[in-house]
Order: structure tokens, then sequence, then C-alpha cells
């Protein structure tokens, strides 16, 4: 029997009652790798001979957990010692990290059996995941289209069932856009939730780790697995970990949604997106919600204040990569040292890492820091500061996730600027360091259906409140139940 | 048409301070590119933010400390493992001091 679809607990609980066994549906998972990943291209590498290996441990009983037996997927910026860590950059192409990022670590006490390293766009930074050096990832809904980004081989490899659950990492929206593209569900927690030890740094102060799932109950027990302060990552929290997974399914007493003000009259929101947000509101008032109106007001400089902090940070982050300790090294005859590392970080980055490392570097230069990173942490401020406000009147908030679905491949890699719009609902959650979660609320009329996704916002730590508001949703639609056709 | 933020000799400048070889004939497409980039961030500067404390990060980080016991490390050979050139215990780079500077 095929398990091809089958949700993250359901095929954990057909291995724990043995109706199928972990090699088997591994090797399942593999088979259908082989067969479509040349098309989609999901995966950067697959670890095939070391899945199975661990696979047959769990059907011998020497690995147990609450993932025992459940092949997941890793997004190819979270460090491992078995295999490449590559960031699809040309720069880490032959990278092996020396150890195993604490989220690697604890899926794999959990029992998770890795299937291997997903397609980002380089160094996590882009919409579309265009932007690897290994070339794009397709969308499982319609292969002429992107499954988003940065995240996007995790989010198009859950979706073509090439695992049944698989790890992202999150900006500026770099899960919740791709799960919004590709219909599935994409959790970013809140700041210090999830260790980022052994996640490669790309903006420190916005960077998070988050699962991607079929449905609301999967992604609560991904996150409950990676969840709990790490003393090897200072900023994670020194907080107890609440059981998402047994609270998830209890609904929220008096539940009051906001909606923002500010989004209501956006130019650029799809129409199509529009209505099945409509839409989505409407079923959370027949389940009686109270629907409030809040305002955001900053959140109108949302983008402009990321686009300022997160490649200031990026350009500090990514000067370790020298020619000289790891990563790419010019073949070409250099005069001195400075010229090694210019040539090699030249050869090594795309463009659009090239880009964000000068507007950082610029934003951070003599003359021009105040008007540029001062600013926009000022305005950081602001944000957090109307979430704060907003959150006095709410529970949770309710936006689109993406102003549009998945795009065509191409469509927008020549127009950076086009491409950085994309984030324009995600951002100020990284920026207020709130979770946020995007769920599956609609599909397009398109002769291929495209997947639409809402997103929820909590304030921080809000990950239980976030997590059942959005099980409400679920058991009320079955948009989570349809799945793309692949040849 | 707004002022232009940036031209192409601050682009060879910055890229400079990047440490990044951009070769001339693409200076240009990056020019273009940042400026129309910096043109749409420049909006911050609309924001009110009279009497606003930057804010680093939207959680409130203190300081961590811990005792300072050694702990397992890894070993210079896993150190040294992914370095382009290496010679014995150390990363090799071409001169970095020129023949003129050699301490005499």
């Amino acid at each position: 029997m095929s398990q091809s679809f089958a949700t993250l607990v359901e095929v954990r609980n057909a291995i724990a009652s043995k109706q199928i066994s972990a090699v088997e549906l591994t090797r399942q998972v593999l088979q259908r790798i082989e067969s479509l990943d040349p098309v989609l291209h999901c995966y950067n590498e697959v670890w095939a001979d070391r899945a199975l290996q661990v696979a047959k441990e769990v059907d011998q009983g020497q690995r147990q957990g609450e993932l025992a037996g459940v092949p997941i997927a890793l997004k190819d910026n979270l460090c491992t010692r078995y295999g490449r860590t590559t960031c699809s950059s040309r720069m880490l192409a032959n990278f092996k990290a020396p150890y195993d990022a604490t989220v690697v670590r604890k899926l794999e006490s959990a029992g998770a059996v890795i299937v291997g390293k997903t397609n980002l766009d380089e160094f996590a930074m882009g919409s579309s995941t265009e932007n690897s050096a290994f070339g794009p990832t397709r969308n499982p809904w319609d292969t002429d289209r992107v499954p988003g980004g940065s995240s996007g081989g995790s989010a198009a490899a859950l979706a073509a069932s090439f695992c049944y659950g698989s790890i992202g990492s999150d900006t500026g929206g770099s899960i919740r856009q791709p799960a919004s593209l590709c219909g599935l569900v994409g959790l970013k927690p809140t700041y210090g939730r999830i260790s980022r030890y052994g996640l490669v740094a790309f903006a420190s102060s916005l960077d998070q780790i988050g699962p991607f799932a079929w449905t609301v109950s999967d992604a609560a027990l991904l996150l409950k697995v990676m969840s709990g302060h790490d003393p090897k990552d200072s900023t994670s929290a020194p907080m107890d970990v609440p059981d998402y997974v047994s609270s998830v399914d209890r609904p929220v007493e008096g539940l009051r949604i906001g909606i923002v003000k500010e989004y209501q009259s956006l130019p650029g929101l799809d129409p199509q997106v529009r209505s099945a947000i409509e839409q989505a509101i409407r079923t959370y008032e027949k389940l009686g919600a109270r629907i409030v109106e809040v305002s955001l007001p900053n959140s109108a400089y949302g983008i402009a204040a990321y686009y300022v902090i997160a490649p200031c940070e990026a350009s500090s982050n990514l000067a370790r990569y020298d020619g000289v300790h790891y990563g790419h090294r010019t073949k070409e005859p250099v005069n001195d040292i400075v010229e090694l590392f210019s040539k090699s970080r030249a050869e090594g980055f795309g463009d659009e890492v090239k880009r964000r490392i000068m507007i950082g570097t610029y934003a951070l230069s003599s003359g021009y820091y105040d008007a540029y990173y001062v600013r926009a942490q000022k305005v950081r401020a602001l944000i957090k500061r109307d979430f704060d406000h907003a959150f006095g009147f709410c529970d949770v908030i309710l936006t689109p996730t993406s102003p549009m679905p998945a795009f065509r491949i191409g469509e927008k890699s020549s127009d950076p600027l086009s491409m950085y719009l994309c984030d324009i609902f995600t951002v100020t959650c990284n920026i207020a360091a709130l979770p946020g979660i995007s769920l599956p609320c609609g599909f397009t009329q398109d002769a291929k259906p495209l997947p639409i996704g809402m997103q929820l916002l909590a304030p921080a730590f809000g990950e239980s409140t976030l997590l059942r508001v959005a099980r409400m949703f679920e058991q009320a639609t079955d948009f989570h139940t349809r799945r793309p056709v692949l040849g | 048409m707004a002022e232009q933020i940036l031209n192409l000799e601050q682009v060879r400048h910055v890229a400079k301070l990047s440490r990044l070889a951009i070769p001339d004939d693409q200076l240009p497409r990056f020019t273009q590119q940042l400026e129309s980039i910096l043109e749409y961030v420049e909006q911050i500067k609309q924001a009110d933010v009279q009497g606003v404390e930057p804010m680093a990060h939207a959680v409130r980080l203190t300081n961590v400390f811990r005792d300072d016991t050694p702990q397992p490390a890894l070993s210079t050979q896993e150190v040294l493992s992914n370095a382009p050139e290496t010679d014995g215990p150390f990363f090799k780079v071409p001169k970095v001091i020129g023949e003129d500077d050699s301490a005499g």
C-alpha cells in the first residue's frame, strides 16, 4: 500500500502499529524522489543509504521516539555532520559541517529518518528559490511556477510527498510564504523558541527555524520536538515548552480575531487571494469568533525597514566567507590577501547575495549609518509598539500570507524589488519577533488550481493559541486535504 | 525624478569595502538595481520616529554568562578539514606583508 501524501501523524502511527515498516516507507519515499525529483529539484542531496540504515534501526527497536521512522527533509542551511551543507551557494558547494545543528540532533533523537538536504535561495535570500546556485525548484502544483522561498525545496519536497514533514528557516517569510504557495502549514515560531545553533546565519536578529506540515497537528508535533532552551544558543529562550500537541484540538473560547485596517485597501493584492481571505474571516465568524479591526500604521514601513536591517546583518554575517578558513577559494592568481578575499567572494556568491552585502555595507558605512540602520531600528520599535497595542484587542491577527499565489519561474527574477514586495505581510512578524503560521485557505480558479494561504500572528510565545486557532479553521474546512497531481 | 542616491563610483567603493571583485562591465547593472532598492528603502525617512529609541531586538535579551570551564572542542584536524589550503596545523594564505615591509 502506498503511503504517498499521508500526514506525518498517520505514517508515524502506521509504523508504530507495524502496518508498515520504516524501511518500506523510506524505500517508497526514495523511489518517489528518484522518479520525480529530476523535474522538481527539491533536494540538493539525498541521503538514501543513511536513511535506510536509520529506518532499519527504527524497525529493530534501536531508535524510538515521537517521530520514529518518519522521513523528514532539512533545508540545506542546517549544519549536518553527514553530507554537505551548501546553502545552495557555490561558496559552500563542498562544505562539510563539523557538527550537527541542535534541531537535527533533536529530530534524530526523536527517531526521525533524515532523507536529505533541500534547495533554497542562496543563503536564504529570496522568495522563489530561483536564487539557488544549483537551479530553481519547481512547484508541485504547477511545475511552471515557483514554490516560493527561500525554503522552497523543503516546501516542495513535502508537497510532492518526498517526506512527511520538513524543516525550513524564516527570516522575513521564508517558511510561511512557500507554505502558502505549496498548500501547506508553515510555522515560524517566536524568536528564541527553537535553538539556532547550527543554522547558517543570515540575519541573526530575525532568523528562526520552523516546520512545514500537511496539518496543524503535524506542525505542533514538529514544534514540540524542536523547541527548547539550548546553552549553545544564548538567544534561545530559557522557558519550558508547552505540550503543543495535546492542546491543539481545544478551540479558543471567546476568540477575537484582528484584521488589519491598513491592509484592507492595499494595491497589488490578488483578487482571488482577497476573496479567499474574506471567506476565511466568515468561516471564523461562523465558528463564533468576534472580528475586530486593528491598526498597524507603521507596517507600511515594514519592507523598507526589513531591507535595511536584514542586509546590514547579512553583510556582517557573510564577512566570514573569505576563501581561507572554509568555502570557495579563487584559482586566479592574486597579489595579496585582499585580492584573494575579493575574487573568492565574487566567484562564490550569486548576484542577490552580492546586492544584499553591498546594501548592508553601504547602510552601515560612515555617514549613512544613522539615516539607514539607526532609523530602521527605530521603525522596528514602532512596529513592535503597534503589535503590542493591537494585541490588547485581539488574540490573533489574520492576514494573507502572500499577496499573490505561486508566480511563474522567471516572472520576477529580473527585478529584485518586485521580489522583495512578496514579503509585505510576513516581514513585520520577524521584525517584532512574533510567532506566525500560514495555512491553506483556498485555491485559485486556474486550470491547475494554485493554493492560497492565510497568515495568523500571535503575541510572543503564543504558539499554543496560534496552533489552536489554526486547528479550528482546519476542522471546519477541507483545503488541507487537497494534494497536487504529479507525473 | 528623484535625486540619484548612488552613483557608479560609490558602488565601486562599496564593492571594495564589501571585498567583492565586481568587474567594471557589471557595475552599471548593480548601480541601477541598488539605486532602485535604496529608493524604496528611503520610505523609512517618512516614519515619525520623534523620541523613539532604536530597538536592536524585539525580545529583551541580556548577556548570558556561564562558568568558565573547559569543554570538548573540535580537533585541529576537524577545524582544518574544510580549508582550501593548509600547511601543518595552519591555514595557508598568500603573502600578507609586502617585501618592503619585512622587518629589518
